[in-house]
């Protein structure tokens, strides 16, 4: 994919730090249901912030309302400083929103509808930027094409595409990859993090946890309508990061024995693996001792390896302890 | 004001209108000219004149209104629904327009598409039909105030309904019976007195018959009264758009 060539934050005007302020948002839907129950979330400029939460917890609800679609119950949010509702006509000129649904019209063509897009956004007719857009999204060969001849992929960056037309400052990608192939999905990382060295603000939706392992620079996660954690995502992998010893046995083992109870081993591969669960953070690991008890119980082993948890193990953890 | 996103609004309506010419244009065209072509020449000719007005020229008035309302209703309702139905509607929610700007960008196109078939049915129906236009500009300007009326009634029709079947119903099981029954081929003289008094209930009959008489100066009811009746329907729609649009209705959640 092409390089971006988006306006650089200094074509911006001054802006206050955090581009995005959300306090105590709530949304109650007419069924009754609760979407969201206060949240409190502030947004950095030029981060990439992704979102992570089980279907229903409330993240769409939350960018729609940011975005203008959905009516918030309670709360203020703020985007550079203005008022989601009384300055909506600001607000809404900074934000681009690729929503997760491929909604476009089957019978218009890709320069049309982002020509539309950009007229809809209150922008005079650039021709230039719409062409480079579109060039930089691959589909300038397509233009004058029908859409619903653009394939699955194709319309995704299309739906980028149309949000980036106006020269947004704030980019909403609602599940961007979702449904998309292996090799487009590191296409639109590529996308997303040269937005980003373009200035451009990046608040992402995902069931991918590796994509906002790869792409974040913090990470929020909601469940049941509750933002749980906010945390820079290499400190929250520090800090709520376990790690797994794994000792390969040079002989298998039928049972732990008993003086091991209470350290958490746990035998695996038919007794060939043992496996000791530690906290990084912790003022000791437990590591040195356990290897000289192992020593003097006279049990050998062939190779050691330790690995880190992932974010989606973190994540699996914080949506189970949100349920329990 | 968001000038350039009621121009994005209008000029998209404007090409949709383009991709679907037979549709839109020809369709119509063609079934008002079959309506000169039976009632006026081939039934009309055996028909007594209507107020010194022959039977063919009669009920162009009430042909072109006919057509006016229609195309109005389905052009502005389909309009706004489409959006809805294939979820594009996001878009509009999340851009910098008023629901105002929004309401002039899909009404305007709405009402300049009806416009334009019914000049075009107006030169055809002088094709087949002996025409004289007494008061121009009355009739522009009811021309206009229908047009911009029936396409704001077509907009709330198209937000109201959330599926194709609700689109037609009040076009098809409301307002062409109305219109039909509103004095498009006859005058309400020629009905039974009862009947005559049932038609003065028919809001319609106000429409054509102030459109007829900017033609030939002779109306079933006073043409103020007409005007009466139109702009008292514009400002129910007017209302109502206010309403769902402070609400919210069927448009945000």
């Amino acid at each position: 994919m092409c390089k971006l060539l988006l306006p650089s934050l200094s074509a911006y005007s001054a802006v206050t730090d955090p581009i995005i302020s959300i306090q105590g948002l709530t949304k109650t839907y007419a069924s009754g249901f609760q979407a969201l129950k206060g949240i409190d979330l502030d947004i950095r400029e030029g981060e990439i912030f992704a979102l992570l939460g089980p279907n229903g917890a409330g993240k769409t609800t939350l960018i729609s309302i940011i975005c203008g679609i959905v009516t918030a119950s309670a709360g203020n949010v703020t985007v550079a400083g203005f008022d989601i509702v009384r300055d909506y006509r600001k607000t809404r000129a900074m934000i681009g929103l690729v929503p997760q649904e491929l909604a476009t019209d089957a019978f218009e063509t890709p320069l049309a509808t982002c020509r539309y897009s950009r007229g809809l956004f209150g922008r005079k007719p650039n021709p230039a930027h719409i062409e480079k857009t579109l060039k930089q999204l691959s589909l300038w060969d397509k233009r004058n094409g029908m859409i619903m001849a653009l394939s699955g992929g194709m319309k995704r960056r299309l739906m980028i595409a149309k949000a980036l037309s106006h020269e947004p400052r704030i980019l909403f990608l609602d599940e961007p990859t979702a449904g998309v192939d292996v090799e487009l999905r590191k296409d639109m990382w590529a996308l997303v993090e040269e937005l980003r060295r373009n200035g451009v603000t990046i608040i992402l939706t995902t069931h991918y946890i590796e994509e906002a392992e790869a792409m974040a620079d913090r990470v929020g996660v909601i469940n049941h309508g509750d933002l749980i954690l906010v945390e820079e995502k290499t400190a929250l992998m520090q800090k709520m990061g376990q790690k797994r010893m794994v000792l390969d046995l040079a002989d298998p083992l039928a049972a732990i024995p008993s003086r091991f109870a209470g350290l958490g081993l746990e035998l695996v591969a038919d007794g060939g693996q043992l496996v000791y669960t530690y906290d990084t953070q912790a003022e000791r690991t437990g590591i040195t001792s356990l290897l000289n008890d192992l020593r003097d119980e006279g049990i050998r082993f062939r190779d050691l390896t330790t690995k880190q948890s992932s974010l989606e193990e973190i994540f699996v953890s914080l949506v189970q302890q949100g349920r329990a | 004001m968001n000038l350039q996103g009621i121009l994005a609004i209008y000029r998209y309506e404007m090409a949709r209108t383009k991709r679907t010419v037979l549709q839109s244009v020809v369709s119509p065209v063609v079934s008002t000219s079959l309506y000169f072509v039976v009632f006026g020449s081939a039934i009309g000719s055996r028909i007594e004149q209507i107020d010194g007005v022959p039977y063919g020229a009669f009920i162009v008035p009430g042909l072109l209104m006919l057509t006016l309302m229609m195309q109005s209703l389905s052009n502005a309702s389909f309009a706004i629904y489409f959006p809805k139905f294939i979820g594009t509607i996001f878009e509009m929610l999340s851009a910098p327009v008023s629901f105002y700007e929004i309401v002039i960008g899909y009404v305007g196109a709405a009402a300049t598409k009806s416009m334009i078939l019914g000049a075009i049915i107006l030169l055809t129906a002088w094709c087949f039909v002996p025409l004289r236009i007494e008061y121009p500009v009355v009739m522009l300007l009811f021309l206009t105030l229908t047009a911009v009326t029936f396409s704001l009634f077509g907009f709330l029709i198209g937000i109201w309904a959330d599926n194709f079947e609700k689109l037609q119903v009040i076009p098809l099981l409301v307002v062409t019976p109305m219109v039909f029954l509103g004095g498009s081929f006859y005058s309400i003289d020629m009905l039974p007195e009862f009947w005559q008094t049932v038609s003065l209930f028919n809001p319609v009959l106000y429409l054509i018959s102030g459109f007829r008489w900017s033609f030939y100066g002779s109306a079933d009811v006073n043409v103020w009264l007409s005007m009466a009746a139109v702009t008292l329907f514009l400002g129910l729609c007017l209302l109502a758009t206010w309403w769902i649009f402070k609400t919210g209705y069927k448009i945000k959640k």
